[in-house]
């Protein structure tokens, strides 16, 4: 349909003012972490020259890099982990028939009604009992299974043609194998999205981090946030901003790679 | 029909495919009891008692728990921050977003822009977010009360007026959940199906008329589905009261988890902390079973 020129224009209106009142905030941290204390207090939109000095003091003031680092292996962990234990539970409930699956079924969709919160007192004491305090598998192990994702998955394996597990017993390859080397690589793209949702969440996880770090050994950087503010608020907030701007830009570099692949995936979860 | 085979072999055999179901499912079920089903219960037992510091149950005290917290000010007042906030938060919350996701399904040259645009905010974190918002809130640096000086109005006291902080995290948690919002919304949009809008306008109905007799009826489950996550989300805010207010000024702002943490792992009371999760949890356990019960013949879940 062609829409008439006026209402176009009126469109676009209203499409870039809403632009700019959204990403308002995060223009503004990033115009911010350019600037020196005297410019944030005059008040200034734009800073008078684009310098490094605030983001080389960040990483002084903070074991940023350490934090970074942490932060990587603690989301690539979890997303690993929930694609492999998410995959097999998918696989299980499409492919094979068997008693009790229904009742399965319904554990897996009761978790969905637990809220996280409610539990993080005795999942707490767990840690701890485990010696995992401080450590990569407390940060990631408690996520790894996770209803969403195993329903995901299961909706992407549903469109596989059954004369394709037809053809793969025929040629006498075993569960495994069809779940290796043919499922899997036919179900990249659910893979992908359920990937990059896993990767985003745990990488701005905030609570369960705060509860199992005490020391800075393998504290993400959203803590690193926290201690930044704490202790800058009252003077540089360049240096705050320039944190900011680095926490942010690899799950923003993320969410505009595959925000499209996480539309579908997300609304197909979510409602089919 | 084997009737005569051994019951041993055949229920062996029978049983082949659940064993090996098992073995997949395995993984799921270990993790799932381990990390959500025992420590729920746990909780549901701990707060019937009074622990010790390390959390273990010390004294039976039935619902003594419960009994203390609903005549105890601090968590009433938790209560009502917290339906306030669902109230501030979600209503808005939800039709913002599906304000952005109308005008960006419209066919235009460099939609995809402002598609990426206002999905953004998913991709920051809450603390980010809330660490950029303390700074726009800031009583004198703050970009808001510049504006309102710049209209010669007098300033507002965001996060330290006891009137205004829930409002503040309240604004700031609405810009968090844009994004997410959003994307759900337009992807809902993009299910409907074009045809619908094509006989429509054939038969002359306008803008204004297409969105009230088909987008919104076509889009109500999608909105439902938003509408019952932001509510969950909303009972389930912490970040942002922890770094804009720690849940003050004079507990204004002290949302249930952050209630709850705090009573938890800064006052070690594990007892109540536990009685105040069982409240959260069976909170979210109605709005879920409402979006069951409302949303079952519309939404379909397998």
């Amino acid at each position: 349909m062609m829409m008439s020129t006026p209402k176009k224009i009126l469109f676009y209106i209203l499409l870039v003012i809403s632009a700019f009142l959204v990403f308002f905030p995060v223009l503004y941290a990033f115009m911010i972490s350019f600037m020196s204390g005297g410019e944030i207090l005059q008040g200034k939109f734009f800073p008078e020259s684009i310098h490094f000095d605030n983001y080389v003091k960040v990483f002084d003031r903070l074991p940023l890099m350490n934090y970074l680092i942490n932060s990587f292996v603690v989301s690539f962990g979890v997303m690993l982990g929930q694609l492999v234990v998410c995959s097999l539970a998918a696989y299980a409930f499409v492919f094979i028939p068997f008693k009790g699956r229904d009742f399965i079924f319904f554990l897996f969709i009761s978790t969905m009604m637990i809220p996280w919160e409610a539990t993080m007192i005795p999942n707490f004491f767990t840690i701890q009992k485990l010696d995992w305090m401080n450590t990569y598998q407390g940060l990631t192990v408690p996520f790894f299974a996770l209803a969403f994702g195993t329903f995901l998955l299961r909706q992407h394996f549903k469109t596989i043609p059954k004369e394709l597990h037809e053809a793969a017993e025929v040629a006498g390859l075993g569960k495994f194998a069809f779940f290796w080397r043919v499922i899997l690589p036919v179900s990249k793209t659910s893979l992908v999205t359920l990937g990059a949702y896993g990767f985003l969440t745990t990488w701005n996880m905030y609570l369960w981090p705060l509860l199992v770090t005490s020391t800075d050994q393998v504290r993400t950087v959203q803590i690193g946030l926290k201690q930044l503010q704490s202790q800058e608020v009252a003077t540089e907030w360049g240096v705050v901003m320039a944190g900011v701007i680095v926490v942010i830009i690899p799950t923003l570099l993320l969410l505009f790679a595959g925000q499209k692949q996480l539309q579908k995936g997300l609304t197909q979860g979510a409602l089919k | 029909m084997k009737a005569d085979a051994p019951p041993k072999l055949s229920f062996w055999r029978k049983s082949l495919n659940a064993r090996s179901a098992l073995l997949y499912l395995f993984p799921s079920i270990l993790l799932f009891a381990v990390f959500i089903f025992y420590p729920m219960f746990r909780t549901i037992y701990l707060s019937f008692f009074l622990t010790d510091q390390q959390g273990a149950a010390a004294l039976f005290v039935g619902l003594e728990n419960y009994a203390y917290l609903f005549e105890s000010k601090e968590f009433r007042n938790s209560i009502k921050a917290t339906v306030l906030f669902v109230l501030y938060t979600v209503p808005t919350g939800v039709i913002i977003a599906l304000f952005l996701a109308l005008i960006a399904n419209e066919r235009l040259k460099g939609i995809g822009f402002f598609r990426t645009v206002y999905s953004s905010t998913m991709g920051i974190s809450v603390a980010a977010s809330s660490v950029v918002w303390l700074f726009l809130f800031h009583p004198s640096i703050g970009m808001f009360n510049r504006l309102l000086n710049v209209m010669n109005l007098p300033g507002v006291q965001w996060l330290l007026d006891p009137d205004w902080a829930l409002v503040s995290i309240s604004i700031s948690t609405i810009w968090m959940n844009i994004g997410f919002s959003f994307l759900i919304l337009l992807g809902g949009l993009q299910n409907i199906d074009e045809y619908l809008y094509e006989s429509a306008r054939i038969d002359g109905a306008g803008y204004w008329y297409q969105l009230r007799r088909i987008t919104i009826p076509m889009l109500s489950p999608t909105l439902f589905f938003i509408i019952t996550i932001s509510l969950i989300n909303a009972f389930q805010t912490f970040g942002q009261v922890d770094i804009l207010t720690k849940g003050g000024p004079s507990q204004a702002t002290n949302l249930i988890v952050y209630s709850i943490y705090r009573e938890a792992f800064v006052n070690y009371q594990f007892g109540t902390a536990s009685a105040q999760a069982v409240f959260l949890f069976i909170c979210i356990l109605i709005v879920t079973i409402l979006q069951f019960k409302l949303g079952e013949k519309k939404v379909h879940y397998q």
